[in-house]
């Protein structure tokens, strides 16, 4: 072999194919090749070698960009000119360029996988060994301090534990997207701080996100940031107000979101973790602090995270995505200004016009029951409640336009001081019918479980001059 | 400490590195201040003449401490002089 070229392998004793090759690396040093052997496993693997090199810390097979052993590289004056990889005759002859290397052993195996691309060790190594190219600044912590409690401390919690953001898991999350770190999202309020996707995903880290969820967690934030959704607003509000996010498409499937059983209340991490992940990154990012900006008299539970799946598994219902404009089969997000759960009870009611009817009922209810013209509501129709309109073939725009007219009252019951409130309209409105809603206030979203003859209120936020000035809005979640 | 961890920052970095120190109150009028001994000797001598200088200055104090200073204050004194006093003052003399 002519001067200034030099050889390097990788291995593993776990590999056949390390195995195999062993007495080939032992001829190469004993024939005076300039040769390095990095094992990953067992610095005593191969047996009879002189000088291997322990590499169970992985560093240089991580800096060789190793993924299969045994790996054979060829430098030549100090750069690598080939490499190949596994057991090929012809292959290591032709890097080694020694004609009749390994002669009575088999012409082919395959290697093994590297340990340095095992899963999970990626992100690992690449903190460790290289750089993992994140722009937020550290934050150090002692070794004898609970990184848990150093998050409470810095108040970066909405009151439970978060987990601690670590470069590991930033660059696991950011694996969930396509879209790069440094993209910036927009101005979050109320500070209109800068967002970027990796502010973001650091937020999702911390509310326990998997990284198939930070698309949706994304597509959420852009929602909240259309002027519409009026995000200080919501924040600000002395209202019970916060964002709910409502999820369609395929998406919700294939990261395991629950839109039956218990949709609206605990237990399901993707659920949980993405609306939680929205809010925090309003705290952290935009500064929104209850006591400061946040001014809620009382708030609602649904302000840590208010997030489920439409129930989409009846070919006959139309998606609330679709209804909003989007095609069947496009995964969206959906925001809308809400707060808690208002119960809604019929056990009774067996036909579409006795059900949307008293649905009615219950909407009247949100706010005040005297109070109309400017409400927007979410009507979550469990599978029970739902069947009763399905079995009287009424669809998504049938069951809102009999509602809405149901909703529709003499304003001589709710002006100021009539019943004996004082809460109500004004005087003027005693001789007109009186919509509770705006004419496209009520959005129906299908999900809960197949018990139960329960559905659910979700009431809106009480602001707005006008229909125009204060919205949902729905964004699609692109990857 | 030893600073051999890190987390990154969740926020847009427009504060210091370091958390700000709760800022102090305008006046100490009407508030309780906590004199809490760490537990050298000497100490309780000291506490005695500063809270005689604040008594004369009408503000009502509190005494506390722990035990010794080789170890942190328990929850318990914690909790106590976060529910009866405004302002703490911990002190040692040597």
């Amino acid at each position: 072999m002519s001067t200034g070229v030099s050889l390097t392998v990788f291995a593993k004793r776990d590999c056949p194919t390390c195995q195999l090759v062993a007495p080939v690396l032992r001829t190469l040093a004993q024939g005076g090749q300039a040769l390095k052997v990095y094992s990953q496993d067992d610095p005593t693997f191969p047996e009879q070698l002189p000088g291997v090199i322990d590499d169970r810390e992985l560093g240089e097979s991580f800096r060789h960009g190793i993924e299969i052993v045994p790996t054979l590289i060829r430098y030549e004056n100090g750069k690598e000119t080939t490499r190949t990889e596994g057991w090929d005759i012809n292959e290591w002859r032709r890097v080694t360029g020694i004609a009749d290397l390994g002669a009575g052993m088999p012409a082919l195996r395959p290697g093994c996988g590297s340990k340095s691309v095992e899963p999970g060790l990626a992100e690992y190594l690449q903190v460790k060994f290289g750089d993992p190219g994140l722009k937020s600044r550290k934050i150090e912590y002692g070794d004898y301090d609970d990184p848990i409690e150093a998050c409470f401390e810095r108040g970066w919690s909405d009151g439970l534990p978060v987990v601690p953001p670590t470069d590991v898991r930033i660059l696991r999350m950011l694996q969930g997207t396509t879209r790069k770190p440094n993209e910036v999202l927009g101005p979050i309020p109320p500070n209109l701080a800068e967002c970027t996707v990796e502010k973001a995903a650091i937020n999702a880290v911390m509310a326990g996100c998997k990284p198939e969820y930070l698309p949706v967690v994304l597509a959420a934030l852009e929602a909240a940031l259309v002027p519409e959704f009026t995000l200080h607003g919501v924040l600000a509000t002395t209202y019970f107000s916060g964002p709910i996010i409502i999820v369609n498409g395929p998406v919700a499937k294939r990261i395991g979101m629950n839109s039956g059983i218990n949709a609206l209340g605990q237990g399901n991490r993707a659920n949980a973790t993405i609306g939680r992940a929205l809010q925090l990154i309003v705290r952290n990012v935009g500064g929104g602090r209850p006591g400061e900006v946040d001014r809620a008299t009382l708030g609602n539970p649904g302000k840590y995270t208010f997030c489920f799946a439409e129930d989409e598994s009846d070919p006959g219902w139309e998606p609330l995505s679709v209804s909003r404009g989007f095609a069947r089969g496009q995964s969206t997000v959906t925001l809308f200004q809400g707060e808690g759960v208002q119960g809604f009870m019929d056990q009774k009611s067996r036909s579409p016009e006795d059900l949307a009817r008293s649905l009615a009922m219950g909407l009247c209810a949100i706010g005040h029951p005297k109070v109309a013209q400017s409400q927007r509501a979410i009507l979550v129709l469990s599978p029970e409640h739902y069947a009763i309109f399905a079995e009287g073939g009424w669809d998504r725009k049938r069951i809102e336009a009999a509602i809405l007219a149901a909703t529709v009252r003499p304003g001589k019951d709710l002006v100021a001081g009539a019943q004996g409130v004082g809460e109500g309209l004004p005087a003027a409105f005693a001789d007109k019918q009186v919509p509770k809603f705006y004419e496209d206030g009520l959005m129906i979203v299908r999900a809960g479980g197949p018990a139960g003859l329960f559905s659910a209120i979700l009431p809106g936020w009480i602001a707005g001059r006008n229909r125009f000035e204060l919205q949902p809005v729905t964004k699609e979640i692109k990857p | 400490m030893t600073a051999m961890n890190w987390m990154r920052d969740p926020t847009p970095e427009t504060s210091p590195l370091k958390r700000a120190r709760l800022k102090p109150p305008p006046s100490l009028d009407g508030k309780t201040v906590a004199l809490f001994d760490i537990g050298k000797a000497k100490t309780k001598e000291f506490l005695d003449r500063v809270e005689m200088r604040l008594h004369e200055k009408n503000i009502r104090t509190m005494r506390t401490g722990k035990p010794t200073n080789a170890k942190i204050a328990t929850p318990e004194i914690l909790q106590e002089v976060a529910e009866k006093a405004d302002v703490v003052l911990i002190a040692l003399s040597d």
